[in-house]
């Protein structure tokens, strides 16, 4: 690639927002939040990744199609940073991504609501279980109960609909 | 006394190494502050390593789907933040060895995780006290982590410390269920509890290595711990109405590479692969 045709920034940005997560295909890599930063380095693409748990079986799939897509798009020279810290969180998933979750059945992190794991007046702050309510993705239900912290993958917990029975996955606020 | 690296290296591992293009420099000098972060990094990645092996064996086994699921996913949070670990210490040694070099290409006695870690699962109960035991530890460890004079470790210990918050509330959760539960219930976690007891005391023990990592801020000592965990420990024994052991004795050695009989049957299974066709990759 030459200079005169090198890509810009937001060129890549574009790019990056046509990859989808490879689990929850419904939303992209970019509206997920663990895209953390692209740069030009003379003729080479830097893209800055973050994991979202750091066990994920799905980050080294997502870096393969990042560099998939870019090669598509004529980019030659290609550099991949894994990026760690800040820590990824759910807050970094936009308002439009977690529509697309609800509609897909995935009911979306509800913010603030991250475990501590803190000791909290005597007892573990069981918040997840006592204080949080999951609005059911089929029916709209709010009396759901959770079936186990960890569902389908480390980010999500399984969850029942005490009303539509249908059982469904919450995607844990971190 | 830790064995020293090239205690650590055996042959094959070292030519391994070599022919992966790493092991050119020397082996660290012990007491030298890098044998002693390399070995303080082994001694959590090597915990995480273990434990995320042994509840992995569940896979297929539990007594309910769900569990079965959340049992795997909680093996695969601990084995991602051991390749965190690992990685770094693979780093910190500057031979060229990776994560997954350090994983299985060492043998029983260059591990430096606690005992307990490799106890065998025996009933999900069992596991779960296990389970529940390590995270009353690894939470608060993980949090005075991230306060590290490292900077590469503080911020694995907050990626790390964001899963192992959901780890203890749901081991925590379990006991608690499982401890006030059914007479049946009750009875498997009081038998674990007595049972695994005298494997909890050696997460309070530290030794010259521990004394110095202290000392230079990276990692906090052993002992500075247990306050945390007894308070977390003797509010969810009493919400399970479980009875703590009155004993203090504690079987120790495993941070240093000295361990049960169950260690070497843990790494004929996790290791077969490289032992079978040694340097094999996909």
């Amino acid at each position: 690639m030459s200079a005169d045709t090198l890509p810009g920034t937001e060129d890549i940005w574009r790019w990056l927002s046509e990859v989808p997560d490879p689990e929850i295909p419904v939303i992209t890599i970019t509206e997920l939040g663990i895209i953390r930063d692209v740069a030009l380095d003379g003729d080479t693409v830097e893209v800055t990744v973050t994991p979202t748990y750091s066990g994920c079986p799905a980050t080294s799939m997502i870096n393969l199609q990042i560099e998939e897509k870019l090669r598509e798009k004529g980019v030659e020279n290609i550099r991949l940073k894994r990026q760690l810290s800040p820590a990824w969180t759910t807050d970094w998933i936009g308002a439009e991504a977690r529509e697309k979750l609800r509609a897909y059945g995935i009911a979306p992190p509800v913010d603030g609501t991250a475990a501590q794991g803190d000791m909290v007046a005597g007892r573990i702050a069981r918040m997840t279980g006592e204080n949080l309510t999951v609005n059911c993705p089929h029916c709209g239900s709010a009396n759901t109960a959770r079936v186990s912290q960890f569902g389908s993958t480390p980010c999500k917990a399984a969850y029942q609909c005490r009303d539509c029975l249908e059982p469904f996955d919450y995607f844990k606020c971190i | 006394m830790a064995p020293s690296l090239s205690d650590i290296m055996t042959p094959d591992a070292a030519e391994l190494a070599r022919a992966a293009g790493g092991g050119a420099s020397a082996p660290l000098e012990m007491g030298s502050p890098g044998h002693d972060l390399f070995v303080g990094l082994a001694r959590l990645g090597d915990n995480t390593l273990i434990l995320g092996h042994r509840v992995s064996e569940w896979c297929g086994h539990a007594p309910v789907l769900e569990e079965d699921i959340a049992l795997a996913n909680m093996a695969l949070d601990l084995i991602g933040q051991t390749q965190l670990w690992l990685g770094l210490a693979g780093e910190v040694e500057g031979r060229g060895r990776s994560a997954d070099d350090l994983a299985f290409l060492r043998d029983a006695w260059h591990f430096y995780n606690i005992l307990l870690v490799e106890r065998p699962n025996r009933d999900f109960g069992h596991t779960l006290m296990r389970q529940f035991l390590f995270d009353a530890w690894h939470q608060p460890m993980l949090k005075a982590l991230e306060g590290s004079s490292d900077a590469r470790i503080a911020e694995v210990a907050m990626k790390a410390g964001k899963e192992v918050a959901y780890h203890i509330e749901r081991s925590a959760d379990l006991v608690i269920r499982l401890g006030d539960g059914t007479e049946e219930s009750h009875a498997r976690m009081q038998d674990a509890l007595d049972r695994l007891w005298p494997y909890a005391g050696e997460m309070f023990i530290g030794d010259e290595i521990d004394a110095r990592l202290a000392e230079a801020g990276t990692i906090p000592a052993p002992e500075s711990l247990r306050g945390a965990w007894d308070e977390t420990v003797n509010a969810v024994l009493a919400e399970a109405t479980l009875t703590r052991p009155d004993s203090g004795f504690a079987h120790k050695g495993g941070r240093q590479g000295r361990h049960t009989e169950h260690m070497g049957h843990i790494l004929s299974s996790m290791q077969w692969l490289q032992r079978a066709y040694p340097g094999a990759t996909w």
